[in-house]
C-alpha cells in the first residue's frame, strides 16, 4: 500500500517535471527570454546561471534520491526492532560539511570573476546614452548626437559598445531587456552626482555595458515596483545597422513639415496651441515641454504607451490621446475628460484628437531618410543563441 | 483519575473559566498560544485570500479581475500578512506553547509581557487591515522602497498604515524575543542543560536573539520613514541630500534575518518529529545545534544579496556573494543530518511526519534556487522576476508553513488530548504537496523567460499564459489544502480519538505531562538526566514526576492590564494618522495608565 503511493508520488514529481518542460515549451518564443542573449553581457550572465545549474543539480538529485531511498527502504516493519540508536558519526558529518564547501567554492570563483567582468570601466568609444526612468515611461538621451532624446525605444547600432548612464527622475526603475542582459537599478541621484556630501552609494549612476551583432528588436520592462502602472513600464531595443543607425539620428534633426491645410497641419496647430507643448517636445518646432516623452519622429516608434495594446497608428494615437490613464493607471498626462498628473483635462474635441494623432502618427513618417521603423529581423537564427 | 483530578482542584486553584473575560485576561502560554495559533491561522485565510484575487488576475495576459491599483494593494498586503501577521505569530505560538514545556518549566519568565506582545499582534494586525475599510491599504510592496513610500509619491495613508502597523508588531515581537530568552536561560528543570534541550527550542532561542537584534533595525528604518512622512524630514530625500539606498540597506539588515526568523523554528519542528517517527535521536545533534547558530551569525552578513542589481559595486558584490554562498553549508548540513536521522531507522509515516519529508525536499529546492542567487551577476537576470517568487516561496511555504503544518498536526494531541484525523491528514498532505508545486515550480520559468514580480497584468507575447495559469490553479489546491486543515481541526478538538500524554512515543519533555497540560504544566518540575528524558532509563521518573499531584503552586493570576495597555500602545501609532501632532498623546496616557495600574497590580 505504502509502496504504490510512494511510487505514485515519485510519478507525481516526474509527471510534473515534463508537464511544465511542455508548458513552458509549446508556448512559442519568449521575447524576454534570459535563455536567448545577444550581447557578449548577456552570454556571461547565461554560462554562469548554467554554471550553478550544474553544479547544483547534482546535489539536489543526491537529496531526493537519499530521500526517497530512506522513505522505501525504512518503512516501519511490525516486526523490526528498536532501530540502532545512533547518535552522529564525526566523519560523516565532516564530509557533508566540506562537500558542500567545495561545491560552493566551485561557483563562489567563476561568480567573483564574473562580478568584475561584467561591471568594466566604459570604454571612452562607446556610445553613450543616458536612460533617465520616469514613472512609467523611458527616456533615452544621446549626448553624443547633440542630446537627441526619444523615449521607451532605445536606438542602437551593431557593432558598437554601448554604455547606457542611467538615473531615474523620480522613485527607483530598473532598467531590464533579458535579451541583453541582467538588470540594473535605475536610482535617483543627486543633483550634483560625485557631491563630497553625499554618500559614495548612490551618487554614481548604475552603467549597463554592453554590444551586439544582432539587429532586431528586443523587449524588456521595468523590474522594480515603481507604482500604480509598473506592469506596463515596458521598453524595447531596437537595434539597427550602423548605416541604419546613422539614418535615424539624422531623421531625428529634420523639422516636421505637414503640408499646408492637411489634416496634419491642423493637429500641429491644435499640438502647440494646447497643453501638449507643457509637456513634449517636438524637435524643429515650438514644442519643447519636458516633463513628459519627448514625441520627436514618434510616428516611427513601433508602440505607443502600453507596449501590447498600442501599435502605433492614428486610431490607437487618438485612443491614447483621448484616455491615457485606460492603458496606464495613474499616469501623468491628462485625457480629454480626465485629469492627470495634477493636470486639468486637455478638452480637447475628438475632431481635434484625430487631427493630432495624424500630425504625431505623420513624424518621421514622411522624411524619406527615416528607416522603416518595422525592420524586425528575427534574431532566433542569430548564432551564440539557443 | 478523576479523583485524582478532583483532589488536584483542592490543591491547586487554577485561574480559569472559559469565558471571553478568562481569554482577555490569560496570562497562561498555553492559552496564549492558542491565541496565537488562531490569530495567524485567520492572517492565513485573509492572506490565502488575497493570493487567490492575485492569481485570478494573473490567470491569464491582460487580466481585467481587478484594477493595478487594487493590485497593488492586495500583493503588498499579502506579502505583509505573510510576513508579519502568518508567519512569525505562528512560530511564536509555537514558541509559546512549548518552550515551557520542553525546558521544564510552568510559564515564560514574563507572563503578562507575553500576553501584552500577543494583544499588540491583534490590535497591529487590525489596524493595518483596517487601512481596507478606507481604501488604502499599503501598496508600496512589503519592502516599501524609498522614495515611492514617500509622501511625494504615495500622498495618501497608504505608507502611514505600512509604517505604523509595522513599528506596533516590532514592539510586540522584540517583547516576545526578551521573554523566550529569559524564559530558556533561567527557568530550565534542574538538569536541563543548554545541551539537553529539544531542537526546537534552540531554535527558538536562536530565533528570539534575531528578534531582538533585526527588528530594532526596522524600527528605525520605519521611523524615518514615519518621520519623513509626518515631519517632513529628509532622510531617504535625494533632492534634500538624503539616500534611498539608507531604507535598502537598513530594511535588508533587517530583511534578511527575518529569513531566518521564519526558518529556523521549522528548522526544530523537523529536528524533533523527524527522530520520533524514525524511533531513533537526531543525528548529530550538537552539529545541528551549532549549524542553527552559525546559520543565525551569519544571516547578520548577507544582507545585500537582496541588493544585487542596486550597483553597490563589485567589492560589496563579491563580499555578498560569498558570506551569502557560506550559508549553504549549515544549512546543507541540517539537511544531511535529518536524511541521516532517518536513514536507518522505522518510518511511521503520520501526517506530521510526511509532512516533514517532504519540507526536507521541498525545502532543498529553495535552498537550491537561493545559491542560484547567490551568484550575483547571474541574479541580475533573476532579481526582481518570478524565479525569486518560485525560490522564496519554495522557502517559506514548502519550509515554513509545511513545517507549520507537521507541527500541527505533531502537537494537536498535546494541546487538545485527541488526534487530528489522519485520514483528512493525508488528504491535506497531499493537496498541499501537489497544489504547492503546481504553484510554485512554474513560476521559476515564468521568471527566467522574462516576467518580472509584482506586475498587475503581462503581455501574451510572453509566452507563459500556460506556466501562469497552472500556477492559479495550483493555487486554489493549496487552498483547498489549508481549508481541510482548518476544518480537521476543528472537527478534531471535540471529535478527535484521545490521545495520551506521549501517544507518539516522542523522547522530549513536553510529553511528560499529561494531553492537555494542566494550567502548572507540571506537578512537580522533574530532573532531567540526557537529551530523550523520555527515551532513556529513568523516563517513568520523569513522567512521575511531571503528573504528580501538585502541591501549593504558586501561578500568576489573570490580567487585564497587558489588555489595556496594548490599546494605548497601537492606539498611538495609530493616531498619527489623524496628522494632529498632539493626537499620539492622547495614546501615550492611555498607555501610562495602563503601566502604572499595571506595575501596582497585586500578583498574589
Amino acid at each position: 500500500m505504502s509502496v504504490r503511493r510512494n511510487l505514485l508520488r515519485l510519478h507525481a514529481a516526474l509527471v510534473l517535471g515534463a508537464l511544465v518542460g511542455v508548458l513552458a515549451g509549446c508556448e512559442g518564443e519568449h521575447p524576454q527570454s534570459t535563455f536567448r542573449p545577444v550581447t557578449e553581457y548577456g552570454v556571461i550572465l547565461d554560462r554562469l546561471f548554467d554554471h550553478t545549474v550544474w553544479w547544483t543539480m547534482p546535489v539536489l538529485a543526491l537529496v531526493w534520491i537519499v530521500l526517497l531511498y530512506v522513505v522505501f527502504r525504512y518503512r516501519e516493519r511490525p516486526d523490526a526492532a528498536t532501530p540502532r540508536q545512533i547518535h552522529g558519526n564525526a566523519k560523516l558529518e565532516v564530509a557533508w560539511t566540506i562537500g558542500p564547501a567545495i561545491i560552493v567554492a566551485a561557483i563562489a570563483v567563476p561568480t567573483i570573476r564574473t562580478i568584475f567582468a561584467v561591471q568594466p570601466k566604459p570604454p571612452a568609444d562607446a556610445l553613450k546614452v543616458e536612460v533617465i526612468g520616469h514613472q512609467w515611461w523611458w527616456e533615452f538621451r544621446y549626448p553624443d548626437f547633440g542630446g537627441i532624446t526619444t523615449a521607451n525605444e532605445l536606438r542602437i547600432p551593431t557593432g558598437r559598445t554601448i554604455d547606457l548612464v542611467m538615473r531615474s527622475a523620480d522613485v527607483i526603475h530598473s532598467f531590464w531587456i533579458p535579451r541583453i542582459g541582467g538588470k540594473r537599478d535605475v536610482n535617483p541621484l543627486p543633483a550634483q552626482p560625485g557631491h563630497p556630501e553625499h554618500g559614495a552609494t548612490t551618487a554614481h549612476p548604475n552603467h549597463i555595458i554592453f554590444r551586439t551583432d544582432s539587429v532586431g528588436v528586443f523587449y524588456g520592462q521595468c523590474a522594480e515596483y515603481c507604482g500604480d502602472s509598473h506592469a506596463v513600464m515596458r521598453v524595447r531595443a531596437v537595434v539597427s545597422t550602423p548605416e541604419d543607425f546613422d539614418r535615424w539620428v539624422q531623421a531625428m534633426n529634420v523639422a516636421p513639415a505637414p503640408a499646408p491645410g492637411s489634416l496634419e497641419a491642423q493637429g500641429k496647430q491644435i499640438f502647440e496651441t494646447h497643453a501638449c507643448v507643457a509637456c513634449h517636445t517636438v524637435n524643429g518646432t515650438n514644442a519643447r515641454g519636458v516633463l513628459g516623452p519627448n514625441l520627436t519622429n514618434v510616428g516611427q516608434r513601433l508602440y505607443i504607451g502600453d507596449q501590447d495594446r498600442l501599435k502605433t497608428t492614428p486610431e490607437n494615437l487618438a485612443r491614447w490621446i483621448t484616455n491615457p490613464q485606460e492603458f496606464k493607471p495613474g499616469a501623468k498626462m491628462p485625457g480629454t475628460k480626465q485629469s492627470g498628473g495634477g493636470l486639468p483635462p486637455t478638452g480637447l474635441t475628438d475632431e481635434q484628437v484625430r487631427a493630432v494623432a495624424a500630425y504625431l502618427y505623420s513624424l518621421g513618417r514622411t522624411t524619406p531618410a527615416a528607416p522603416a521603423p518595422t525592420t524586425t529581423t528575427d534574431t532566433t537564427s542569430t548564432s551564440g543563441m539557443k | 483519575m478523576a479523583t485524582a483530578e478532583a483532589r488536584v482542584r483542592a490543591e491547586f486553584e487554577p485561574h480559569g473559566g472559559t469565558g471571553i473575560w478568562s481569554w482577555i485576561t490569560t496570562v497562561d502560554h498555553k492559552r496564549i498560544a492558542i491565541l496565537y495559533y488562531v490569530t495567524s491561522v485567520v492572517f492565513l485565510v485573509l492572506g490565502g485570500i488575497e493570493a487567490l484575487i492575485i492569481r485570478l488576475q494573473l490567470a491569464q495576459p491582460n487580466g481585467t479581475v481587478i484594477s493595478a491599483e487594487t493590485y497593488n494593494q492586495l500583493f503588498t498586503m499579502h506579502g505583509v500578512t505573510m510576513v508579519f501577521l502568518m508567519g512569525m505569530p505562528i512560530s511564536v505560538a509555537f514558541f509559546n506553547y512549548l518552550i515551557p514545556l520542553q525546558i521544564g518549566a510552568r510559564d515564560v519568565a514574563f507572563p503578562r509581557l507575553n500576553a501584552l506582545s500577543y494583544w499588540i499582534f491583534l490590535f497591529g494586525g487590525i489596524f493595518l487591515y483596517s487601512s481596507f475599510l478606507v481604501g488604502q491599504a499599503p501598496n508600496g510592496g512589503w519592502f516599501g522602497y524609498a522614495p515611492l513610500t514617500s509622501k511625494q509619491f504615495t500622498p495618501g495613508l497608504n505608507a502611514d498604515f505600512y509604517s505604523l502597523g509595522l513599528q506596533a508588531l516590532g514592539v510586540a515581537s522584540i517583547m516576545g524575543g526578551v521573554n523566550f530568552i529569559t524564559t530558556i536561560i533561567n527557568m530550565r528543570a534542574p538538569g536541563m542543560r543548554l545541551m539537553r534541550m529539544p531542537l526546537f527550542t534552540w531554535m527558538s532561542f536562536v530565533t528570539s536573539f534575531l528578534l531582538i537584534t533585526a527588528l530594532p533595525v526596522l524600527a528605525v528604518a520605519l521611523f524615518f520613514l514615519t518621520f519623513d512622512r509626518q515631519w517632513g524630514t529628509n532622510f531617504y530625500q535625494v533632492a534634500a541630500g538624503g539616500d534611498p539606498i539608507l531604507w535598502q540597506h537598513l530594511f535588508w539588515m533587517f530583511g534578511h534575518p527575518e529569513v531566518y526568523i521564519l526558518i529556523l523554528p521549522a528548522f526544530g519542528i523537523l529536528s524533533d518529529i523527524i527522530p520520533t517517527f524514525s524511533r531513533k535521536p537526531l543525528f548529530g545533534y550538537a552539529v545541528m545545534v551549532y549549524s542553527g547558530c552559525l546559520i543565525g551569525l551569519i544571516s547578520w552578513g548577507v544582507w545585500a544579496h537582496h541588493m544585487f542589481a542596486t550597483g553597490l559595486g563589485p567589492i560589496a558584490d563579491s563580499f555578498f556573494t560569498i558570506s551569502t554562498m557560506i550559508i549553504a553549508i549549515p544549512t546543507g548540513v541540517k539537511i544531511f543530518n535529518w536524511l541521516a536521522t532517518m536513514f536507518g531507522g522505522q518510518l511511521r509515516f503520520t501526517t506530521p511526519m510526511l509532512f516533514s519529508i517532504a519540507t526536507v525536499g521541498l525545502f532543498t529546492v529553495g535552498g537550491i534556487s537561493g545559491v542560484m542567487h547567490a551568484a550575483s551577476p547571474a541574479d541580475l537576470q533573476q532579481t526582481d522576476t518570478y524565479f525569486v517568487i518560485a525560490h522564496f516561496h519554495y522557502v517559506l511555504v514548502a519550509g515554513t508553513v509545511s513545517a507549520v503544518m507537521a507541527g500541527t498536526y505533531y502537537w494537536f494531541p498535546k494541546v487538545t488530548g485527541r488526534f487530528m484525523s489522519e485520514r483528512l491528514g493525508k488528504w491535506n498532505f497531499w493537496l498541499f504537496f501537489i497544489g504547492m508545486n503546481l504553484t510554485f515550480f512554474p513560476m521559476h520559468f515564468i521568471g527566467l523567460l522574462g516576467m518580472p514580480r509584482r506586475t498587475f497584468t503581462y503581455s501574451p507575447d510572453l509566452h507563459v499564459t500556460n506556466l501562469n495559469l497552472s500556477a492559479t490553479i495550483g493555487a486554489f489546491i493549496l487552498a483547498i489544502a489549508f481549508l481541510l486543515l482548518i476544518v480537521n481541526v476543528l472537527i478534531s478538538r471535540r471529535n478527535g480519538a484521545p490521545a495520551s500524554h506521549n501517544p507518539w512515543g516522542a523522547a522530549t519533555l513536553e510529553w511528560a505531562t499529561s494531553s492537555p497540560p494542566p494550567e502548572y504544566n507540571f506537578g512537580r518540575i522533574p530532573v532531567i538526566h540526557n537529551r530523550e528524558p523520555l527515551w532513556l532509563p529513568g523516563k517513568e521518573e520523569v513522567v512521575e514526576a511531571a503528573q504528580a499531584r501538585p502541591g501549593a503552586i504558586h501561578m500568576p493570576p489573570p490580567s487585564f492590564w497587558p489588555f489595556f495597555t496594548a490599546i494605548g500602545i497601537v492606539g498611538t501609532f495609530a493616531l498619527f494618522l489623524t496628522g494632529h501632532w498632539w493626537a499620539p498623546l492622547i495614546g501615550v496616557a492611555w498607555t501610562a495608565i495602563g503601566i502604572v495600574n499595571w506595575a501596582y497590580e497585586p500578583t498574589h
